[in-house]
């Protein structure tokens, strides 16, 4: 009995693949019950997100089970067979269980240390217990892969730090305020970068939000949004005196905020602190403004740099990460293997106790005049022969060794253990 | 048995001073609460120590140099535990440890006997002025030191090189608000150390005043804290330029107390 993935994500098939594959909704419930129904597969779970599509077994062949999930997937999703052929990756065994962890610990994700992978691995996991569709192997392996995904997040610190240009903003803004509730941010412009970082302040604790535009009922619709209050354009400059974070984003060719008129600004702010976040192309800030005391601009090349910074930093968290999963990987494979043996080994000792019994009962019908006590004597003899036979076997069996799989297939072979 | 305290507060520091630098490149909450721990048991027999030696010799030691340093740094540590207790930052820790470590280091190369007083000195105003002083200086020390992490923060910051460092220092305005906190401390300490040192001449040489070298370093320092308060409330003088005074006011400090020490002049020479 092997573990068994077969799937794409994002990195070998794009979206319109995905889409195809993917089992979103009553799909899946109906999808997870046809995959288990596939006679080589005995447990099943299927993970269906926006950027993979996974489906989890244990199967007692991989080859014959590879060809029936094809053809299963091929009729459930009508798409031709030779499409699937080249878009899926398919993992038996310790590549199985590796490629899992690694799932689950959100080092196969498109960025790396993303949170939602874990939550969505274990939503599918709760839905095939529902189902019934899983056993033994993988209800302990979804256990020690979530337990492991844990692991990686708290040794590791391949989640911290933003990975995208709006929580980098944020994470700037907390390094020069300590307590965002109590600042002020004005947005000056629109688009949806500059938007979405707004969204981002307010969500960590931004409370007043003055909007600036051009177009004045533009301001005004955004405003709303953002629960703020709308700012004439032509007055912004003044306005800004009450803004620690401001964030520019507007279609000027040419800057529009000039040295002395921060300097004049900072003047009235008391050198308060200001963070000036300009996304714009061509800039609206001048550079020059960076040079004042207690101003600290940042335009989209610098949020950037912050990003690969941290980017980079998961890169060689992952890598303490592949670790951590290997080491976990070998533990499981342990367990693994132990499990294997001791259903032989019973069937084995039932193989070896029904040959006695078959024999002892031959021997009584053929010698009826055979007395109570000579009976007993032959049917110890007869239990000791057999312990002595199979005890080697069963030794052999419960240590582990490299080639399990192989010694369980011969000892079933040998003694005839899977012809009933 | 007051010497095997002293060395065994030393220890405790030293270790302390090399897991705050371990702190620095690889800090995890484990090695904050260790550092913690470490500089608050040798805080607390350093404590001891001096009580010991209190009792010992019969007069308060802050006699002589040895005494002055031990002292000193036990004031450092004690206003950077007041301060804990407001603001949780243990990575300040990092930067103040070696600077008491080193103090500790050199009041033991220092004599240690104990001698007793001389007739000036016999005076109650010899706990009062000193203690003063020296809880005033270590709060402007302690400011110094945030005025140095303020300044390195912002060069990450303004030059927007993000590394480790910068996400494990606290943020700008926490830097620049526990700078004004100690400056507000040390401030009222120094002027009450000037007064009780007046009153103490006083009743010792006969004037209040005698532009004795120390007397007027520690005017000027005086005015120099002065003016950084000033400057703060009413012309916004805050962040960037604030920590920089904040060194400067302490690198007058430290100034005074060796320019003196080796010029040897004046009356106020006991150390």
């Amino acid at each position: 009995m092997k573990v068994f993935v077969v799937g794409l994500n994002h990195k070998v098939a794009d979206i319109e693949v995905r889409e195809k594959l993917s089992f979103d909704g009553p799909k899946l419930l109906e999808g997870l019950l046809r995959f288990k129904e596939i006679p080589e597969v005995k447990e099943a779970i299927i993970l269906s997100t926006c950027n993979r599509v996974e489906l989890y077994a244990n199967v007692s062949d991989t080859e014959k089970a590879a060809e029936a999930v094809k053809t299963f997937l091929s009729e459930f999703h009508n798409i031709k067979r030779d499409l699937l052929d080249t878009a899926l990756y398919i993992y038996d065994d310790v590549n199985a269980v590796r490629h899992i962890f690694r799932v689950a610990s959100s080092l196969d994700s498109m960025i790396i240390g993303e949170p939602q992978i874990l939550g969505q691995l274990k939503d599918a996991f709760e839905i095939a217990l529902e189902k019934k569709t899983t056993g033994i192997i993988l209800n302990k392996l979804m256990k020690k892969a979530i337990s492991v995904a844990k692991r990686v997040r708290t040794e590791t610190r391949i989640a911290e730090n933003a990975v995208s240009i709006s929580f980098a903003a944020v994470e700037l803004a907390r390094k020069i305020f300590t307590d965002l509730s109590r600042r002020a941010c004005m947005l000056l412009g629109a688009g949806e970068m500059a938007e979405l970082a707004a969204r981002h302040l307010i969500n960590n604790g931004v409370k007043e939000v003055m909007v600036a535009n051009r177009t004045y009922e533009r301001a005004c619709e955004l405003a709303d949004d953002f629960n703020g209050r709308p700012v004439k354009f032509n007055e912004f400059i003044d306005e800004m005196v009450h803004a620690d974070i401001v964030i520019c984003s507007t279609g000027a060719p040419d800057y529009i905020l000039r040295k002395n008129d921060m300097q004049k600004l900072m003047k009235e702010r008391k050198q308060k602190q200001v963070f000036l976040i300009d996304i714009s192309v061509p800039r609206n800030i001048d550079p020059e403004i960076n040079e004042l005391d207690n101003v600290y601009l940042y335009n989209i090349d610098d949020l950037q740099g912050v990003v690969d910074a941290n980017v980079f930093e998961r890169q060689k968290e992952a890598e303490k990460a592949e670790k951590i999963i290997g080491e976990e990987l070998e533990t499981f494979l342990k367990w693994q293997s132990s499990l294997d043996s001791v259903p032989t080994i019973i069937a084995l000792r039932e193989r070896a106790e029904s040959i006695k019994k078959e024999e002892l009962d031959k021997l009584l019908h053929r010698f009826p005049e055979i007395v109570e006590k000579d009976r007993e004597a032959i049917e110890y003899m007869a239990t000791a022969l057999m312990n002595k036979l199979i005890h080697p076997p069963t030794i052999a069996l419960k240590e582990s060794s490299e080639d399990k799989e192989s010694l369980v297939a011969l000892v079933r072979k040998l003694y005839g253990i899977d012809e009933e | 048995m007051g010497i095997l305290l002293f060395e065994l507060a030393l220890t405790l520091y030293f270790a302390a001073t090399i897991v705050g630098i371990i702190e620095l490149f690889k800090g995890t909450k484990i090695t904050s609460r260790i550092i913690l721990s470490l500089a608050a048991i040798g805080f607390l027999i350093h404590s001891i120590s001096i009580i010991y030696r209190y009792v010992s010799a019969g007069h308060i030691p802050i006699t002589n140099a040895h005494e002055a340093t031990s002292f000193f740094s036990w004031c450092i540590i004690f206003i950077f535990f007041i301060l804990q207790i407001r603001y949780r930052i243990a990575i300040l820790s990092s930067f103040i440890m070696p600077v008491v470590f080193f103090l500790m280091l050199a009041s033991t190369m220092l004599p240690r006997e104990i001698k007793p007083l001389t007739p000036v000195l016999q005076s109650f105003w010899l706990g009062i002025h000193t203690v003063f002083a020296f809880l005033g200086n270590a709060a402007f020390a302690l400011a110094c030191g945030l005025g140095i992490m303020y300044l390195v923060q912002e060069h990450y910051v303004k030059s927007k090189n993000i590394g480790e460092l910068f996400g494990r220092l606290p943020s700008l305005q926490t830097l620049d608000e526990m700078n004004y906190k100690l400056i507000k401390i040390g401030f009222p300490l120094l002027t009450l150390a000037i007064i009780t040192g007046a009153l103490w001449a006083e009743s010792a040489w006969g004037s209040y005043w005698n532009w004795d070298a120390r007397e007027v370093w520690a005017l000027i320092t005086w005015l120099i804290y002065a003016i950084v308060i000033h400057a703060r409330l009413v012309a916004g003088w805050r962040g960037r330029r604030a920590a920089v005074l904040s060194i400067v006011g302490f690198l007058t400090i430290l100034i005074a107390f060796f320019g003196i020490k080796i010029l040897k002049k004046g009356l106020h020479v006991f150390l």
